[in-house]
């Protein structure tokens, strides 16, 4: 490892402890379940490596233990995953001049590496380029890890992990404050609650994300131009 | 049980999917020097907007008219979001509340 890039890993490693405390969690839970439908550590190292996105492999669990087609579980990846579209778009500006690294990069896209790598703040003696490199690693080896740990391991447990899944959705509610303390805006912010709430309300839990990302991103793009004006008297 | 293969096969496809969402909108739009404006916006505003919806995602199945009527979520969520306005503690925001979720729902909403 170059020196530069040890010096990233041991400033921004802190950064990315929510992240390993949710997503061991979480793959410990993944690798339970798969390990339950008859696929062990293996399988668990071989997904969580490859594929690397948690809701999508929680439901390739049945989709394995169904025999699903192929054709339906390209339909599915594509449904669950779109949202990850959008993540993308907002982080091409981020990503230039990240050179080759940038393939791995945006590999390694999730929910939550999208969320720490948006609202982070790059030490300046950093380079972006590690910066992002070592949390987008970090978090991938998270997931391996728990994932494997829970295929091999997770019935030994010793003690009730009941609702330790929830360090996910706590990891939310943080970004959702740090978030909201960088912008001096909040109407974004609201806007994601109140069209996703309502999104929710009308597609039901199994279907509402797609349309929510799509009447936020119009929404936000509709009121761009105002927006814009508003943010220079703001700066003013 | 699922043949082996058709299980590698399984796994395959939903990894090549996931890629390409991930990679699609660079393709789309990463033509070397500048992106369009808009999406230069949109990198800006979408973040805080899809925490919020994030935030929503990992609760979507609680239902507010049966069970524990979604309180030991919502309550959990607002010592996080109390706890992080206060101390502004990463660590402690997610440890605490977590820990608080467990007991609540290992002991109290049972």
């Amino acid at each position: 490892m170059k020196t530069a890039f040890r010096q990233a890993f041991r400033q921004v490693f802190p950064q990315t402890i929510p992240v390993l405390a949710g997503y061991l969690s979480l793959g410990i839970a993944f690798g339970i379940l798969l390990q339950s439908a008859g696929y062990g550590p293996l399988w668990a190292l071989g997904m969580s490596f490859i594929i690397y996105a948690g809701s999508a492999q929680f439901l390739c669990v049945e989709l394995l233990a169904a025999g699903a087609s192929l054709s339906q579980v390209a339909l599915l990846t594509f449904l669950l995953n779109f949202r990850h579209f959008f993540y993308g778009l907002s982080m091409i500006t981020r990503y230039q001049n990240t050179g080759k690294r940038k393939w791995y990069l945006i590999f390694g896209l999730t929910d939550e590496t999208y969320a720490l790598l948006t609202a982070a703040k790059i030490p300046e003696n950093i380079d972006s380029k590690d910066f992002y490199t070592v949390i987008t690693l970090m978090n991938h080896c998270y997931w391996v890890l728990g994932s494997v740990i829970g295929a091999a391991a997770g019935t030994f447990l010793p003690f009730d992990t009941t609702g330790i899944d929830f360090s996910m959705t706590a990891l939310f509610a943080v970004l959702v404050v740090e978030q909201w303390k960088s912008h001096s805006r909040h109407l974004p912010a609201l806007l994601g609650f109140g069209i996703t709430i309502l999104s929710l309300m009308i597609f039901g839990a199994d279907n509402f994300l797609i349309p929510a990302l799509l009447v936020l991103s119009a929404t936000l793009l509709f009121l761009q131009p105002k927006t814009d004006k508003q943010e220079k008297e703001d700066t003013l | 049980m699922t043949s082996t293969l058709h299980a590698i096969c399984i796994i395959l496809v939903m990894a090549a999917v996931t890629a390409l969402i991930r990679f699609l909108p660079f393709f789309l739009f990463d033509k070397g020097g500048e992106p369009p404006a808009w999406v230069k916006y949109l990198g800006k505003v979408l973040p805080p907007a899809v925490m919020s919806m994030l935030l929503v995602y990992c609760v979507r199945s609680v239902n507010l008219a049966s069970g524990s009527h979604g309180i030991p979520e919502i309550s959990c969520i607002l010592v996080a979001i109390l706890l992080h306005l206060w101390k502004r503690n990463t660590l402690l925001s997610i440890g605490l509340s977590t820990i608080l979720y467990m007991i609540l729902v290992q002991a109290v909403f049972i």
